[in-house]
């Protein structure tokens, strides 16, 4: 007999026990998942979920890190902390060793090595013989990501193919995969980053300290606030100005913008999160306003 | 200003219908807009394509159509999810194409919906491809329908219009026997394009008294509150075992983690282990290693049991004297998704809940023509078609009909020589 329920869970309750799920499935169905951690909120949200999907065991998974070398120093420490007070095994893979064994090549020194990450995270999953990488990414963030499955399925050059998805029913996910392809899978698919600030600041999560308001030489490129740091100096002509910052995304240092906040809080973040008019993407890239369609693209060539 | 959802008021899940240019893109950025969930780069991006496409007004439809060809042929091909929020409540919305020959999305966009929202054009009325989506959403269960009359500017916002179609889909929904199986209908005229009565009231309209649509997305029940089964079934995900032989505490921890598909279970509870029939009693239900009182439908947990029974993946806990059926023939309603026909002479892979077994069609009883609902005889499927079949399974699953229970009542159909999902089954 069908009735009512008198429990409602709350979005976020709700939203936690999709990914737990979904994690726990990637577990059980996948020989050798891994979990990608960048030190970012949303890979940081990603392992208080694997917390509360094995605790008290271990996690089924390592932890990987692709590191473009263009990192926070603040972002970089803070990864390697956390996996140590977890316990949990962090594999870092850099792209600097794809380049120096010719499997990148950059265009020209000052090109972003953010694209460059697929190569290097190819490698790795060769390397360690992954059957499948859980990460962060959220529908949310971007037209071509709102398409993609939870379960991802990606060719054996890691390439993603739009038009030719496999059908996702119900929480019934498919992450059979044959030797050498991949499943990218996504638990906090449908989390928006209002969810993401919401939920750290419901489970206390620790975050890096660039989240949070900070002075920092910045020098404006057009509505973006381009960082000055030993990688991305000044220019000549360029102005330079000591702002008040932070950062809603702490990805390479080359391509990630931060935005003007006196929010010292993840309290103040989340109200300001609610009042910004501008989407974490469009604030924070330098990279991306290219084309429309510019990461569909990228996914399509292996990107995560 | 976007609204911060407060912690408490749970999450929605709906889909729109509609054929294309019946306005479900343009209705869910009309929401999207209208909630602020759009943010102004976001619209700059879509203003500017829009000009260049020569429109006068912002298409809202450029927010939802994602993908290249989606946007060069200006259709939607795949399901898109969209998000907003109110004060009150999180959205997700699906998107997906209505289209005969995307068949298979809507059935996949609506097999996490709660709610659909039928478009009908006001010019047109209700068509086949109203038939279709409507039957679609009522295969899958969607609890609620909400028809909305698009397009009521270009019927000079005439009430006799809406009447009349109104009174159409009554005759059809009776006839289909919607609504005496308790579905919940209601209709409401709009104006995606101009905004009527979705997000706020028309002035155009005063003769239409009834709440705005998204008064009716509010008040609907919540995820998790499905007008679902009160049975608990807990599908095994995984066994946690903490092989800390140091630790005396966790020296014998064995944790069953998986999701609570429907009903509740807390400490002290009877339960049985499916396939096994062994019996025992819950320890605690924990999440991360912690313990909580109660584990909620929907709700992922890890329950502790007072025997240590052999439990593995694929297994169903259920309360005692509360199982279902143990099947080993299956008759349910399938949705073929592949490219290739279903094929009788093949093996084919069943997930069910956390089970996988091997499945083989034993028959096929009739295929539905999904624009006016007959039976028709059929000896093949084919991409898109929805049939009524047999299946004969290797092992046991353990399931309920889909139409009380849709998490334990469904099941997808995997080919084991593509690993791809080409087939969704509803128990029957
Ligand atoms: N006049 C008018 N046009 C509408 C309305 N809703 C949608 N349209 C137009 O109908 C066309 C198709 O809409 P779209 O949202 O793309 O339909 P979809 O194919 O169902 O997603 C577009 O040109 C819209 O601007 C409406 O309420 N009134
Ligand atoms: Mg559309």
């Amino acid at each position: 007999m069908s009735t009512l329920t008198k429990q409602t869970l709350s979005h976020l309750d709700w939203l936690e026990a999709e990914a737990i799920h979904i994690m726990r499935e990637v577990a059980g169905q996948c020989e050798r998942p891994v979990l990608l951690f960048s030190g970012g909120k949303d890979s940081i949200c990603l392992l208080r979920i694997a917390e509360k999907a094995f605790r008290p065991g271990r996690f089924p998974f390592p932890l990987m890190h692709i590191d473009t070398g263009h990192n926070y120093k603040e972002v970089t420490d803070f990864r390697d902390k956390r996996a140590a007070e977890l316990g949990e095994r962090l594999i870092v893979r850099s792209v600097e060793d794809s380049m120096k064994r010719g499997s990148v090549v950059l265009k020209s020194a000052d090109e972003s090595r953010n694209k460059h990450q697929s190569v290097t995270l190819l490698e790795a999953i060769a390397e360690f013989e992954f059957d499948a990488c859980i990460g962060g990414a959220r529908r949310d963030e971007e037209k071509a990501r709102a398409k993609e499955r939870v379960m991802s399925f990606r060719d054996e050059f890691g390439q993603w193919d739009p038009k030719n998805q496999r059908p996702e029913l119900w929480n019934l996910y498919n992450a059979r995969a044959f030797k050498g392809e991949n499943i990218r899978a996504f638990p906090i698919s449908n989390w928006t980053e209002m969810d993401v600030w919401q939920y750290i600041e419901r489970e206390k999560l620790e975050l890096p300290s660039i989240y949070f308001a900070h002075k920092r030489p910045v020098v404006r490129k057009g509505a973006l606030l381009q960082p000055v740091t030993e990688l991305t100096p000044a220019k000549p002509g360029d102005v330079v100005e000591e702002v008040l910052v932070r950062f809603r995304t702490v990805g390479d240092i080359t391509c990630t913008a931060p935005v003007e906040s006196d929010a010292t809080t993840v309290e103040q973040i989340v109200i300001e999160t609610a009042t910004t008019t501008i989407t974490e993407r469009g604030a924070t890239r330098l990279d991306d306003q290219t084309s429309e369609a510019s990461m569909e693209q990228r996914k399509k060539e292996g990107y995560f | 200003m976007e609204h911060i959802p407060t912690q408490e008021n749970g999450l929605l899940r709906f889909m729109t219908c509609g054929s294309v240019d019946d306005g479900k893109s343009t209705l869910i950025g009309r929401l999207l807009y209208d909630t602020k969930a759009i943010l102004a780069d976001a619209l700059t991006a879509i203003e500017k394509t829009s000009k260049k496409r020569g429109h006068e007004v912002v298409d809202l439809s450029l927010l939802t159509d994602g993908l290249q060809a989606e946007r060069e042929q200006g259709i939607t091909i795949d399901v898109a999810y969209r998000y907003f929020a109110t004060g009150t409540r999180k959205y997700i919305i699906a998107d997906a194409p209505g289209h005969e020959q995307y068949t298979r999305n809507m059935v996949t966009a609506a097999s996490t919906a709660n709610l659909a929202i039928i478009m009908i054009d006001a010019r047109k009325g209700v068509l086949a491809q109203t038939r279709r989506h409507s039957y679609i959403t009522h295969l899958v269960g969607i609890p609620h329908l909400v028809v909305a009359v698009n397009k009521m500017d270009l019927v000079d916002y005439d009430q006799a219009t809406y009447e009349r179609i109104c009174a159409e889909y009554r005759a059809f929904a009776d006839k289909m026997g919607l609504t005496a199986q308790g579905f919940d209908v209601r209709f409401i005229p709009v104006s995606a394009l101009a905004g009527d009565n979705i997000v706020d009231r028309s002035e155009a309209m005063p003769w239409y008294e009834g709440p705005t649509l998204l008064d009716i997305l509010e008040t609907a029940p919540p995820a998790g509150t499905h007008e679902r089964s009160e049975s608990f079934r807990f599908p095994v995900q995984y066994v946690i075992r903490p092989q800390a032989s140091d630790d005396p505490e966790l020296h014998d921890y064995r944790g069953f983690a998986g999701r609570v598909e429907s009903g509740t279970v807390q400490a002290g509870d009877a339960v049985t282990v499916l396939p096994s029939g062994i019996e025992s009693r819950v320890k605690a239900v924990h999440i991360g290693g912690e313990a909580i009182e109660v584990g909620h439908t929907e709700q992922s947990v890890t329950l502790l049991l007072e025997d240590e029974v052999d439990i593995s993946r694929g297994d169903m806990i259920v309360k005692s004297g509360n199982a279902p059926e143990a099947k080993k023939e299956l008759r349910a309603m399938l949705c073929w998704l592949s490219e290739t026909p279903l094929s009788p002479a093949r093996t084919y892979l069943i997930r069910h809940t956390s089970r996988t077994v091997k499945a083989k069609l034993s028959g096929i009883a009739y295929k539905v023509d999904i624009n006016s609902q007959a039976h028709v005889e059929a000896t093949q499927l084919a991409v898109n078609d929805i049939a009524e079949v047999g299946f004969k399974l290797a092992q046991p699953i353990f399931a309920d009909p889909y139409t009380s229970n849709r998490e334990t009542g469904a099941f997808i159909v995997v080919d084991e020589s593509t690993n791809n999902t080409v087939g969704a089954g509803m128990v029957l």
